[in-house]
């Protein structure tokens, strides 16, 4: 075992091929197969990059985070709780639409973000073209295009999560604009949320949460402890959690 | 309470947000969300003119359709099954060969220490017997099925299957994702049981459990295509061997399918009462597998795997069942007493005390029940050299055996109670005592009642 | 209001485009299951392949293939849009 020092989440719609970059960065064999839902537990691994020591975690595809069934509450549940160092989103190049959802909900979650576009390969051969580097800047976060498969633009996605932990990055994330009924209902829940929820948890996204009547959030939050002051945050080291 | 007053500030946050969200929220945001999606999309995504007909719609255009959907899944299946067969055929014939040649010599070197008879009857013909026999009669089907199961699944076929079949899930009060559960039994049953977390209403969830056994596993593959390649084809020689052989091995398949479909549709209207859930189904698109390294990497998990079992599993069981063998109870042994004692009931059944034990003693794990029920047999006295999968065969006919037992052979393997892995995950899943004593009772009752009818019809027929 | 259009998504066949303009499935968590799959008022979808036996029906939406059950896309309004 390894004392890794980061904490990495991986994101993504089902079957984007999270497992397979999985297996990749660890080298383990986690089981991968063409259908929806085939990782039903989530799977842990390490791996060392520029002699840092990673802990990477395989969470299960999601579609949402909007906690429809248990496997999204556990994947919200884990960015909200271990709020790992950084959060990869795997996406599928060929269906961008549908799974930059998941990014957007992610990036109100958390800033500290890396958008994988896997299975390029394909797009690229049903014409498909991505312009990565206009989506990074509209996003406010990094985007790496790749194909865990053949193993190409692994590098530059390691370079990424080495420039994140050096706080070479500065991810300044797209909010989604909501109705201005929406709007002006999370400009008034806010201070209530953050006086009660307090500053650890992302007070604009709670606020849409409990707009949206997620009771399942409100019980999480309760059933947690209240968070540990930040000398004791266990990635408070480094000084890169909210340093950057 | 501390903890009682953030409860209260937590319901307080709640009401206040209920009382300033519309009425259509979730529409309003998602909506929101999948517009800046869009326009995300808009600005950075260029689609080639025409490109975007791609072959998964023209591949599912005949997979899913009305004329050919089902056949092509029978195809297949008899395909993989076709090809493993086959090639187990050769594969397992050379590995009785060699553990026949490195027995040989096993033998001599026991003979030349001049070691007791016992240590040599309980290493050689019992823990060395015992693992050769799992490993050269279970790995070669499993070998070559797993590896090209592995490409169909990679290739993304299997939500078509669930896509086809949806309709006969649905009749029966299941869920359309328990295609997809099954085709996981298909290869262990214990890691298909977990799998079912995929279905999330918990009503259908304990019918695609409690049914899971109705697929053969790796455990069972072997026995299947065994038998059925000594006792159904045995008329046949050549290719048209294989050919009824992979036909008598699907339609195995199909009636465990049966089985399922019919033991799903009673539940729903007994004890699991309820209307089926509604789910969403996503059909990936066709992605071409790496096919060597798919190849490669199934292959040597299976071997390894049967390989572990082999030793963990099938070696313990090969020198408890030499003991029981040789260990004299008055005139007889243990084993054959107990044998003896079974053989009123499995002789009403169309099988045998010995293979009735075997299932018992298999109820760690399915691969033992063929070299258990091979171990009784040799340790009570036909003690032929075994260097052939034909010589099998005489083992079998030695002890009586007809047709009518190799079928109901297979059937009590189908159908009868899932291995304690299986079972222990079962308990796991569901957390009750109950459904874990139904996924036992209900199979072997199942597996009972059919060996029970097909032998009282084969003797009313004047068959046998 | 146009509500001459208003035509639900199992009525369509193979090949049709149809717009979403409501979603009014009873059941919560499907409802929120299918706008996060995309099936979103406003939205667009193909209908595709019916399987053998006649139903699920597969629907193209947001570059994804998602099969329906009748059961959901009786739920599913909207209109039919796109030349005949």
């Amino acid at each position: 075992m390894i004392n890794a020092t980061y904490t990495i989440a991986l994101m993504g719609n089902p079957n984007t091929g999270k497992s397979t970059l999985f297996n990749v960065l660890t080298g383990l064999r986690q089981h991968t197969g063409n259908w929806p839902g085939k990782t039903v537990t989530h799977a842990e691994g390490e791996f060392v990059y520029r002699g840092i020591a990673y802990r990477i975690v395989d969470l299960p595809g999601t579609y949402s985070l909007y906690s429809n069934s248990a496997d999204e509450e556990v994947a919200r549940d884990f960015l909200l709780f271990e709020r790992p160092n950084i959060t990869i989103v795997v996406v599928d190049a060929t269906a961008l639409e549908r799974n930059l959802n998941l990014v957007l909900q992610v990036l109100e979650m958390t800033d500290r973000v890396i958008v994988a576009i896997n299975l390029i390969d394909e797009a690229k051969k049903k014409g498909i073209r991505i312009n990565t580097k206009k989506l990074a800047t509209k996003l406010g976060v990094p985007v790496v295009p790749m194909s865990a498969r053949n193993k190409e633009g692994i590098d530059e996605l390691l370079k990424t999560v080495d420039a994140f932990v050096h706080g070479q990055l500065h991810p300044t994330p797209i909010a989604v604009p909501y109705s201005v009924e929406i709007e002006q209902s999370i400009a008034k829940l806010l201070p209530l949320v953050k006086e009660i929820v307090g500053d650890d948890y992302p007070a604009r996204w709670v606020a849409l949460r409990l707009l949206d009547g997620d009771t399942s959030l409100l019980s999480a939050l309760n059933q947690q402890p209240p968070r540990l002051t930040k000398e004791e945050a266990p990635y408070a080291c480094c000084g890169s959690v909210k340093s950057v | 309470m501390h903890v009682a007053d953030r409860s209260n500030l937590f319901d307080r946050l709640m009401e206040e947000a209920q009382s300033l969200a519309p009425a259509d929220t979730r529409e309003q945001i998602v909506t929101a969300i999948f517009q800046t999606s869009a326009a995300l999309c808009r600005e950075t995504v260029t689609n080639a003119p025409k490109a975007a007909k791609d072959h998964t719609l023209q591949i599912d255009r005949i997979v899913t359709s009305r004329r050919w959907g089902f056949v092509i899944m029978l195809a297949m299946l008899a395909a993989v099954l076709y090809m493993t067969i086959a090639g187990a055929n050769v594969l397992s014939e050379s590995l009785a060969h060699l553990f026949g040649w490195v027995e040989q010599y096993l033998t001599l070197l026991f003979q030349a220490v001049h070691a007791p008879h016992w240590l040599y009857g309980l290493l050689v013909l019992g823990l060395y017997r015992g693992t050769a026999w799992v490993v050269s009669v279970m790995l070669p089907p499993m070998a070559i099925f797993f590896p090209v199961f592995a490409l169909l699944e990679n290739y993304g076929y299997l939500p078509r299957v669930a896509f086809n079949l949806d309709r006969l899930f649905k009749k029966a009060g299941a869920h359309g994702k328990q295609a997809l559960t099954m085709a996981m039994g298909f290869g262990c049953n214990a890691a298909a049981v977990i799998s079912t977390r995929i279905i999330e209403s918990p009503r259908e969830r304990t019918l695609a459990i409690l049914t899971n056994s109705f697929v053969p596993c790796n455990g069972r593959w072997p026995t299947l295509i065994l038998l059925s390649s000594l006792f159904m084809a045995a008329g046949y020689t050549g290719s048209w061997n294989t050919l009824v052989t992979a036909a008598v091995v699907v339609a195995m398949v199909l009636f465990g399918i049966i089985v399922t479909l019919t033991v799903s549709w009673v539940l729903s209207k007994t004890a699991l009462r309820g209307i089926p859930t509604h789910y969403t189904l996503e059909l990936p698109p066709y992605r071409r597998p790496k096919i060597a390294e798919t190849v490669i990497r199934a292959t040597l998990d299976k071997t390894w795997y049967v390989l572990k079992r082999a030793v963990t599993v099938a070696a313990p069981a090969g020198v408890i069942t030499w003991v029981l063998g040789n260990v004299p109870i008055g005139d007889t042994t243990a084993l054959s007493a107990f044998a003896g004692w079974l053989d009123p009931f499995a002789k009403t059944i169309g099988l045998d005390g010995y293979i009735l034990m075997a299932f018992l003693l298999g109820l760690p794990a399915n691969e033992i029940v063929l070299p258990v029920l091979l171990m009784g047999y040799l340790s009570a006295g036909a003690l032929t050299e075994i260097d052939s999968l034909h010589s099998l065969k005489h083992i079998f006919l030695a002890h009586g055996w007809t047709w009518l037992t190799a079928l109901n052979m297979m059937l009590f393997s189908l159908l009868h109670y899932p291995c304690g892995t299986t079972l222990v995950n079962i308990y796991k899943e569901t957390k009750s005592t109950k459904w874990t004593f139904v996924a036992f009772a209900l199979p072997t009752a199942i597996a009972v009642a059919v060996t029970f009818t097909t032998a009282r019809l084969a003797r009313w027929l004047g068959l046998v | 209001m146009a509500k001459r259009n208003n035509r639900c998504l199992s009525e369509m066949k193979p090949g049709e485009r149809f717009r979403i303009e409501k979603v009014a499935i009873p059941d919560a968590v499907l409802r929120r299951r299918l706008l996060d799959l995309g099936f979103v008022p406003g939205g667009e979808v193909e209908v595709g392949q019916r399987s053998p036996l006649g139903d699920p029906t597969a629907y193209y939406v947001c570059g994804t293939t998602i099969a329906l059950r009748k059961e959901e896309s009786n739920y599913i309004y909207g209109e039919k849009i796109g030349h005949d």
